[in-house]
C-alpha cells in the first residue's frame, strides 16, 4: 500500500470513530428518553398511556425496519437542512444519528423491562412519585444493562457508519468502497474490514467490562 | 385504642378480556393500634389483594379502606403519596435495589420525603442497628443471605417512622429457622415501638407464634376472625378448621367407626382425661394422633381419636369429654 493510501486510512479511522461516537451519543441522548416512555406507557407499568405508546411505538418500528441505505437517501434533504451539505463526515452523522434513535428506544426498553416488578411495587408503596421511580429506582437498577446496550448501540453505528460511504460519507466505510471495491485494491479492503472487525471488538469489551464493573448482583 | 384500619365491606373485582373474577367479597374487619394481626388462607384467597387494598396499590370496587377514619379512595395522588410514607411493607422477595448499598437502600424513603443527606444516615445506621445489621451498611444486597434481606427491608420500612408495617408473606421465601428469627425481630419491634404490624401468610406456624388476632381469608370471603387463642381452640369455620388442624390421614377402621378430635387448652392440657375416661366409663378409645404446641404462651393441643363401633359407647364418651370441659368436633374425612 501507498504512503497516500495509509495516510488515507488513519484519516477513516479518526473520522469513523468521530461519526461513530458523535452519533452514538446523540442518538443515546435522543433514545434513552424514548425508551423511558416506550417502557413506562406500555400496558401494566408506571404510566400506562396506550395512545402514547401505539404512536411512539409506531414510529419506532417505522424507522427501524427502514433498511438503513435507504434512510440514508431518504435523509438528504434533511441532512442538507441540517449541515449544509449531504456528504462527508459531518453530513453522515446526521442519517448515523437518525437511524440509530429508535434502535437505542427499543434497547432502553428491554433493559428496563428487566427491572423486577417488585422493585417499582416497593417504590410505589414507599410514596414515590412515578418520575421519582424511574429516576431514581428502574433507573438506577438497569444500569448495567443499559450500558451493555450502549456497547451495542455503538457497534451498531460503526457498521452502518460504514455504509455512509456509499452516499459519500467519510470515514473507513468509504475507502473501501473506493479503493477494494472500486479499484479492485484488496489489500485496502481487507485492511479497512479487519479495521472495523478490531474496533467493534474493543468497543464491545470494553462495554462488556464496565457492564460487569457496575453489575452489583 | 383507636383503629388503624376500619374494611367496610370491601369488594375486588379485576376484570380482564371481558371476564370478570372477584378476588374479595364483602371483607369487613378492623385493625386496632398496637396489635399484630395476622390475615391468613391459601394461596389465591384473595390475601394478598385484601394487603394490596391497605395502601390502595390495588383501588376496591367496593366498600371502603380507612386509615384512621379517612377513606383511602377519597385521596388525591399526592395525598396518597403522604399517606404512604407511614404505611410501609415488606415482601417475600424482599425487593431491595440490587445496584445501591444497604445503607442506600434504608435511606430510599427518606430521600423520597426529601429529608436531608445528614439526617438520613444517621436515621438509616440506626434502623440497621435495630435489625442487627450496622456492619453491613456498605455491603450490596447480592452478598447478603435471605434473612440479612429481609432484615434490610425491614429496617427500611422503618426508617419512615411508618404507623403500621404490612407484611406480605415476608417470611415464605426463608426457611424456618430464618423465619423464627424474623418474626422474633417483628415481635420486638411491636413491643418496643409500639408499631402495628399486619402480617400476610398462608402458614399457621407463623399467625401461632406472634399474631394477636387473625383473619381467615377464604375464596375472597372473610370466613373467622377473632384472637388467635380463640380460633384454634375452637375454629368455627370449615377454612380455619382446614388451617388449624393438621390433615387426618386415617380412616375409621370400620364403617361405623367414627372419628372425632378433641381440642384442649393450657387448663385440661395438664388433666390425664383419655386415663379418666377409661377409668370413669370403662369405654375405650384409638389415638390417631396428637400434637401440642404453644400459642401465645398457653399450653394447646388436640387429639384424633378412634370411638368404638358402638353407637351407644361412642355417645357415652362424646358425653365425658363435653362435661369435662373439651371441645369436642367430627373429623372431616378427606
Amino acid at each position: 500500500m501507498s504512503e497516500y493510501i495509509i495516510e488515507q486510512i488513519k484519516t477513516g479511522v479518526f473520522e469513523t470513530l468521530i461519526m461513530t461516537f458523535v452519533s452514538a451519543f446523540i442518538a443515546y441522548a435522543a433514545g434513552l428518553p424514548l425508551g423511558v416512555v416506550l417502557y413506562s406507557t406500555s400496558k401494566g407499568h408506571l404510566l400506562e398511556n396506550r395512545v402514547v405508546n401505539g404512536v411512539v411505538g409506531l414510529i419506532v418500528n417505522i424507522l427501524r425496519s427502514l433498511p438503513f441505505l435507504i434512510l440514508l437517501v431518504l435523509l438528504i434533504p434533511f441532512t442538507r437542512l441540517v449541515t449544509g451539505s449531504s456528504i462527508g463526515t459531518t453530513a453522515s452523522i446526521v442519517p448515523l444519528t437518525v437511524g440509530t434513535i429508535p434502535i437505542v428506544a427499543r434497547l432502553v426498553e428491554s433493559s428496563l423491562c428487566e427491572v423486577q416488578p417488585g422493585i417499582v411495587e416497593a417504590a410505589t408503596a414507599m410514596g414515590a412519585s412515578p418520575l421519582y421511580i424511574i429516576v431514581h429506582f428502574i433507573l438506577p437498577e438497569a444500569t448495567p444493562s443499559l450500558i451493555q446496550g450502549a456497547a451495542i448501540n455503538v457497534a451498531t453505528v460503526l457498521g452502518y457508519s460504514a455504509m455512509a460511504g456509499v452516499i459519500g460519507g467519510g470515514g473507513l466505510g468509504a475507502i473501501a468502497l473506493q479503493y477494494g471495491y472500486y479499484r479492485y485494491q484488496e489489500t485496502v479492503l481487507w485492511t479497512t474490514v479487519a479495521l472495523l472487525v478490531v474496533m467493534v471488538m474493543v468497543i464491545q469489551e470494553a462495554g462488556t467490562i464496565l457492564e460487569k464493573r457496575t453489575r452489583k448482583n | 385504642m383507636s383503629n388503624v384500619y376500619e374494611l367496610k365491606n370491601v369488594y375486588k373485582t379485576y376484570r380482564n378480556d371481558g371476564k370478570e373474577f372477584t378476588a374479595l367479597k364483602d371483607v369487613s374487619l378492623n385493625v386496632v393500634e398496637g396489635e399484630i394481626f395476622g390475615i391468613i388462607g391459601m394461596s389465591g384467597a384473595g390475601k394478598s389483594t385484601l394487603v394490596r387494598t391497605l395502601n390502595r396499590l390495588e383501588d376496591v370496587t367496593g366498600g371502603t379502606v380507612e386509615f384512621y377514619g379517612r377513606d383511602l379512595a377519597g385521596l388525591s395522588a399526592g395525598q396518597l403519596r403522604k399517606v404512604r410514607h407511614s404505611i410501609s411493607m415488606i415482601f417475600q422477595g424482599f425487593n431491595l435495589l440490587q445496584q445501591r448499598t444497604v445503607i442506600e437502600n434504608v435511606e430510599q424513603p427518606l430521600r423520597i420525603s426529601g429529608i436531608p443527606r445528614k439526617k438520613r444516615k444517621e436515621i438509616a445506621r440506626e434502623m440497621l442497628r435495630v435489625v442487627g445489621l450496622e456492619e453491613k451498611e456498605k455491603v450490596f444486597p447480592a452478598r447478603l443471605s435471605g434473612g440479612q434481606r429481609q432484615r434490610v427491608a425491614i429496617a427500611r420500612a422503618l426508617a419512615s417512622d411508618p404507623k403500621v408495617l404490612l407484611c406480605d408473606e415476608a417470611t415464605s421465601a426463608l426457611d424456618p429457622k430464618i423465619t423464627g428469627e424474623i418474626l422474633e425481630l417483628l415481635q420486638k419491634i411491636n413491643r418496643e415501638r409500639g408499631l402495628t404490624i399486619i402480617i400476610i401468610t398462608h402458614e399457621m406456624s407463623v399467625v401461632e407464634k406472634i399474631c394477636d388476632r387473625v383473619a381467615i381469608i377464604d375464596d375472597g370471603e372473610l370466613a373467622e376472625i377473632g384472637d388467635v387463642k380463640e380460633v384454634f381452640r375452637q375454629p368455627r369455620s370449615r377454612a380455619a378448621r382446614k388451617l388449624v388442624f393438621p390433615a387426618n390421614p386415617f380412616d375409621p377402621s370400620s364403617p361405623d367407626g367414627r372419628l372425632i378430635r378433641i381440642v384442649f387448652d393450657g387448663l385440661a392440657a395438664n388433666e390425664p382425661f383419655i386415663a379418666n375416661l377409661v377409668e370413669t366409663t370403662g369405654k375405650k378409645v384409638n389415638i390417631l394422633s396428637a400434637n401440642t404446641k404453644s400459642v401465645g404462651g398457653i399450653g394447646y393441643g388436640q387429639m384424633v381419636l378412634e370411638l368404638p363401633d358402638d353407637k351407644k359407647d361412642q355417645d357415652i364418651i362424646v358425653d365425658f369429654f363435653k362435661k369435662n370441659g373439651l371441645s369436642v368436633s367430627e373429623v372431616e374425612l378427606a
